[in-house]
């Protein structure tokens, strides 16, 4: 069609034109994405480093939260000693619970459920904060002040989310493997110290690793979906808001996608 | 002839297929006040952001003391900008920061001032704008619209520039506040002996502060004039736009 559009003379979407427009954007968009990470980790990774904004926003992201965390990770490792234990009972392999909800939360379900959490709450949070800095010139003012916005604003949130989410997932994976310890014996008739004895024999320093390193991709993927998607904000309190849900879905994904392609890469290596 | 501070040279600029700048000439001497007039969305504030590199255009040239600057980047955007002052359209103060940090900004971060001198140097420079001590430690959010132009511009002078831009002044202010700004733009720009270009479509605030005037049309400079022939520029668009008619060759932006 000569006006380039995607809808043909039936009214319809032309499926073909749509999915090669979007083939187009993604690709372009993924580029752009990537060009700006990279100038995020270039400021994150050479001096000065701003300590204040640094610190600031490990609070931030960090100390604020920490009860997000804790109440999923409690939840999650109550479900996940629940379905386990229901499980197993088909084959008489209900003992397996503590064993199995330790190396879940550690390997995975830890760093996912925190990774996730944050992608909501950090991810918008920043691309929010970051859009109204945008739409109000405040970046453009930052610019003509001879302040980079890469090393003044992206680089330490960007530093803080890869430092404070480990330290979240350590958090979560505690009070995760805690959440199914009170399902097992209060519910399920598990007896505490066997429980937990199985837990520590059970635990492994490379698992609660393997979550950690996650964690911190995750934090780099949050901060700098967040920051991304904010600096590109449109005007108007719609556009902050777009950014904000834009940012938010494109971190949840990316979260589980690398979290997927991180586990595979582990098993290969054989850790 | 003395050599222009600032210096456009054919500078187009275009957003997906909406033209904005279709080549704009103009110069700017030191120590001048010049003012472009313009109506709404007409591309006033995309030619200031092309002028300071926030954007880059699509051909044409910038000039700053005559060198060319327009594809600058790091240390010599920087030495730029180390010389030009900017007042945004939105104020455009930084939420998080009070109000003397905003004003030391440049001080505080590019030129790694100590605080408490730079502190010093914010509340001086408040003076100057008629802001007492007591809103240094005050947050962009907690004054007033009027206050929130006054310490802007404050953040604009502090570090005394050859060239200052100004987005719209007064607009969002009523008539005497807006009067007691151009007031105060007059006086520290005066006292610095510094450029102006001044961006607005309020002929009060024209008449006060320009020494030249002139006018962006259809992405082009149509008009040129020293301030005391507005009313006489023979053009009818000058003309419809200083007794602000919505007649004329200038169809009204709604
Ligand atoms: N960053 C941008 N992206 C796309 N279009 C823009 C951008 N900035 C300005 N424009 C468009 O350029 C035109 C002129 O805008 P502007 O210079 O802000 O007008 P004004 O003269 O009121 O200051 C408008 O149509 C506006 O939509
Ligand atoms: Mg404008």
């Amino acid at each position: 069609m000569s006006d380039g559009s995607t809808t043909n003379s039936s009214g319809f979407p032309n499926p073909l034109a749509w999915l090669g427009r979007g083939a187009i954007g993604l690709f372009a968009e993924t580029g752009r994405l990537a060009i700006f990470a990279g100038r995020t980790k270039a400021a994150a990774f050479t001096p000065p480093w701003n300590l204040a904004q640094i610190w600031k926003q490990i609070v931030a992201i960090g100390f604020y939260s920490l009860p997000v965390v804790g109440l999923s990770a409690v939840f999650i490792g109550a479900a996940l000693a629940l379905n386990i234990y229901t499980g197993g009972n088909r084959f008489g392999a209900e003992q397996f619970v503590p064993n199995i909800v330790v190396l879940g939360i550690t390997r995975e379900l830890g760093a996912t459920i925190t990774g996730l959490m944050l992608a909501g709450r950090v991810t918008a949070g920043i691309a929010a904060e970051i859009g109204a800095m945008k739409v109000t010139e405040q970046i453009d003012a930052l610019k003509t002040l001879s302040a980079n916005p890469f090393r003044y604003l992206y680089a330490p949130r960007f530093l803080a989310a890869c430092i404070t989410l480990p330290v979240l997932v350590l958090i979560s994976d505690i009070i995760g493997v805690m959440g199914g310890w009170l399902v097992s014996v209060f519910a399920l008739d598990f007896d505490s110290t066997t429980y937990l004895r199985n837990t520590i024999d059970f635990l492994t320093m490379e698992d609660v690793v393997v979550g950690l390193i996650k964690a911190v991709i995750f934090g780099a993927v949050i901060a700098i979906m967040g920051c991304y998607q904010g600096s590109k904000s449109k005007a108007g309190a719609t556009g902050v808001g777009r950014a904000a849900t834009l940012s938010m879905v494109g971190a949840a994904v990316l979260v589980l996608a690398s979290n997927y392609m991180l586990s595979t890469l582990f098993v290969r290596i054989g850790i | 002839m003395t050599q222009p501070i600032l210096q456009l040279k054919g500078v187009e600029k275009s957003f997906g297929s909406n033209q904005v700048l279709r080549g704009v000439d103009i110069d700017v001497a030191p120590g001048n006040s010049l003012v472009v007039l313009g109506g709404s969305g007409s591309g006033k504030s995309v030619m200031l952001k092309n002028a300071l590199g926030l954007m880059t255009p699509d051909a044409g040239q910038i000039l700053f003391n005559g060198e060319d600057v327009t594809h600058d980047q790091g240390r010599e955007r920087e030495a730029m900008r180390a010389r030009i002052g900017m007042l945004f359209q939105s104020g455009a103060l930084f939420d998080s920061l009070t109000v003397w940090e905003n004003v030391a900004f440049r001080l505080l971060n590019a030129e790694k001032m100590k605080r408490s001198d730079a502190k010093e140097r914010a509340i001086e420079t408040l003076k100057k704008v008629r802001l007492g001590s007591s809103v240094a430690d005050l947050y962009p959010a907690e004054i007033s619209g009027g206050m929130q132009k006054r310490v802007a511009l404050a953040r604009a002078i502090i570090t005394k520039p050859d060239l200052i831009f100004f987005d719209e002044p007064t607009t969002g202010l009523d008539p005497i506040t807006a009067d007691a700004i151009n007031d105060l733009i007059l006086e520290q720009v005066k006292a610095l002996g510094a450029a102006a270009v001044t961006i607005t479509h309020d002929m009060a605030s024209a008449r006060k502060v320009a020494d030249e005037i002139a006018m962006l049309f259809e992405g082009r400079i149509i008009w040129r004039g020293p301030a005391s022939s507005i009313e006489n520029s023979g053009n009818a668009h000058v003309d419809q736009f200083v007794n602000g008619r919505a007649d004329g060759p200038i169809q009204p932006a709604i």
